[in-house]
């Protein structure tokens, strides 16, 4: 004990060390900073800031941040206060407070004005590239099946109207065009019927989808925004899609983005594969096996 | 909004009522089960065990004491609201669809549909105070609907009733007499099936949907036909706000694109049109699966979605809402 020079009698403000015994950690919580609430802010962020003493005897800063929401406030008559009360009946008489029947939605949901067909968004496109209205709501993806020339000009507008379609456009096809004279009898399906024109169009589709990525691993309440937000950093992208499970509603896990550069692709797989995105690392490789 | 989702029906939806307060929301589904929720946060309060067809409608009493549902098993039940328990059966010869509760809770209207050989009927029922005393009498029987008849409600003051069926005309009866008073007009009205009705809170003025991709406003007492709202699917139910001059439709799949379903989830919306207007203000996404049931909190400042995927969707409005102009 020790005497204060006024003479009263203090008592210790340290334990000595060595009398403390190992089941008496907590009691050292007296040397933690107090805990700090931030309260919450105008976005309704609280945060919660304590001390604590990890197994290994280390000072541990544990920060909390919570999101405070306000529950539409009802405002309830007397008749409707007491019909609060009401015991339980029915088949909610055996229901536990953990009950999944009633769940607030993770979805944020807005009243979605109508917006005019074709009209831009806001959003502010890449310097003179119409491709960079792709992907974007509303906008539309000017093919031409003469020249294969995407964002330019329609069909009809084409400047090449009159050459024929580009030689790449039989690479693909497993055998070439059949005039009907060699086999009458045998059924020609309609796009080897010897119309060339279209054939350069699905070329043109076959191209777009030859950029398209397959991303597995996705968490189940990822859906087609969410994908369009992340590669869209990456380029154009012409179209997405998450696979969806009917019933219950949660992503299968995964999706495809079809992206309408093939390089932009490219890179968006080699950066966000193994990127970890709400919880769960993706994978991201091409849609098809072949990448060239 | 953060939409609150309630899952307690293991089929579609098929109604869903407030009470007059405000506080409690009644749902009805194919599940034999009405349910009710609380209407703040949606926590359920009970079930009324006793049907064994779907349910079809349910109206509730302006005291929140008595409920009264019409279902596929030929019968209407009275149940007390508060304990779930059955107050009495009115028992029918085909399977009963609608019905409605006077203003003064005295009488109820419940409509049956066409069963083999019978016909489609509207039934008006007085409501003892008392349960014992209650009697399965009819009071009046209107018969006249070629085909199902999808919503009776009670005209202004209980003077009239208004249905509205699958022959797609509106009718409108004296209640005292069964007279049939006025029919809408062919030229103007709905082609298809009337699958809803709705009526304003003053009874002035009621809402129509139908399978024809349109919703109509009318006027109780002329049936003049006031304002169409056009929509892209069939329309399944429609509602009205008590507070702002909107009308909400929901509705089904377009029957031309049965085979090439959009899977994406949560597609089908609640559309909200201007009343007066009869523009489009905006959709509510969220269910997955036509929507069926719609119903406005009668303050104005929630409302409710029933879908076929068996969930109700509970809105409570953002504040941006109230001041959105056209």
């Amino acid at each position: 004990m020790v005497q204060g020079a006024n003479g009263a009698v203090e008592k210790p403000s340290k334990m000595r060390w060595g009398e403390l015994e190992e089941d008496e950690a907590e009691d050292l919580d007296f040397l933690l900073p107090p805990p700090r609430v931030i309260g919450p802010d105008e976005n309704g962020i609280k945060k919660v800031i304590e001390y604590k003493f990890n197994d290994e005897g280390n000072k541990v800063k544990i920060t909390t941040v919570t999101r405070v929401r306000k529950l539409a406030k009802a405002r309830l008559s007397k008749k409707a206060v007491e019909r609060r009360s009401w015991p339980k009946f029915g088949d909610a008489v055996h229901e536990d407070v953990g009950s999944r029947l009633t769940m607030v939605s993770t979805e944020e949901i807005v009243l979605e004005r109508p917006r005019a067909h074709g009209s831009k968004p806001e959003e502010s496109t890449a310097a003179g590239d119409p491709l960079a209205q792709v992907g974007k709501k509303g906008a539309v993806l000017m093919v031409c099946r003469t020249c294969g020339k995407k964002g330019d000009h329609w069909t009809s507008k084409c400047p090449y109207k009159d050459l024929a379609p580009q030689s790449e456009a039989f690479v693909d096809k497993p055998s070439g065009p059949e005039p009907t004279a060699s086999k009458s009898n045998a059924y020609v399906p309609p796009s080897m019927r010897g119309g060339a024109v279209e054939r350069a169009g699905t070329e043109m589709r076959r191209r777009n989808d030859e950029n398209s990525v397959r991303v597995t691993n996705l968490s189940e309440d990822t859906r087609e925004p969410d994908l369009l937000e992340l590669f869209r950093t990456f380029g154009p992208v012409s179209r997405v899609y998450v696979a969806v499970d009917q019933r219950t509603g949660l992503s299968r896990g995964f999706g495809f983005v079809n992206f309408v550069n093939k390089e932009d692709a490219e890179r968006a797989i080699s950066k966000l594969n193994g990127y970890g995105y709400d919880n769960l690392i993706l994978r991201v490789e091409w849609a098809t096996p072949r990448t060239n | 909004m953060r939409p609150i989702l309630m899952k307690g029906h293991e089929r579609p939806l098929t109604f869903l009522k407030y009470n007059r307060e405000g506080d409690l929301l009644f749902s009805c589904a194919k599940d034999h089960t009405p349910t009710v929720w609380f209407a703040d946060n949606g926590e359920r309060l009970g079930t009324y065990r006793g049907h064994n067809g779907a349910v079809w409608s349910c109206d509730v009493s302006r005291d929140s004491m008595r409920l009264i549902t019409g279902s596929a098993d030929q019968t209407a039940k009275l149940w007390n609201v508060q304990n779930g328990s059955q107050l009495f059966t009115f028992s029918f010869d085909s399977p009963a669809r609608s019905v409605d509760f006077s203003v003064g809770d005295k009488l109820a209207v419940i409509t049956t549909d066409p069963f083999m050989e019978v016909l489609s009927a509207i039934h008006v029922k007085r409501i003892a105070r008392d349960p014992a005393d209650q009697s399965g009498e009819s009071v009046l029987i209107l018969r006249g609907h070629q085909g199902r008849i999808n919503r009776a409600v009670w005209g202004p003051l209980n003077k009239t009733i208004i249905s509205a069926g699958e022959d797609s005309i509106i009718r409108v009866w004296d209640s005292e007499t069964g007279k049939l008073l006025k029919e809408s007009d062919k030229e103007s009205g709905h082609k298809k099936t009337i699958t809803s009705l709705t009526m304003a809170a003053d009874g002035s003025h009621f809402v129509t949907g139908s399978q024809d991709k349109s919703a109509k406003l009318w006027d109780s007492r002329t049936l003049t036909l006031l304002k169409t709202y056009v929509t892209e699917r069939p329309v399944n139910a429609v509602a009205m706000s008590p507070l702002l001059d909107h009308v909400v439709l929901g509705g089904g799949q377009d029957a031309s694109s049965v085979t090439m379903t959009d899977h994406r989830a949560g597609k089908f919306e609640a559309k909200f049109y201007d009343k007066i207007l009869q523009e489009e203000i905006g959709g509510v996404k969220g269910h997955f699966g036509p929507i069926n049931a719609l119903a406005f909190n009668p303050d104005g400042k929630s409302f409710s979605s029933g879908g076929e995927d068996g969930y109700v969707r509970l809105h409570h409005f953002d504040p941006d809402y109230f001041n959105i102009k056209i």
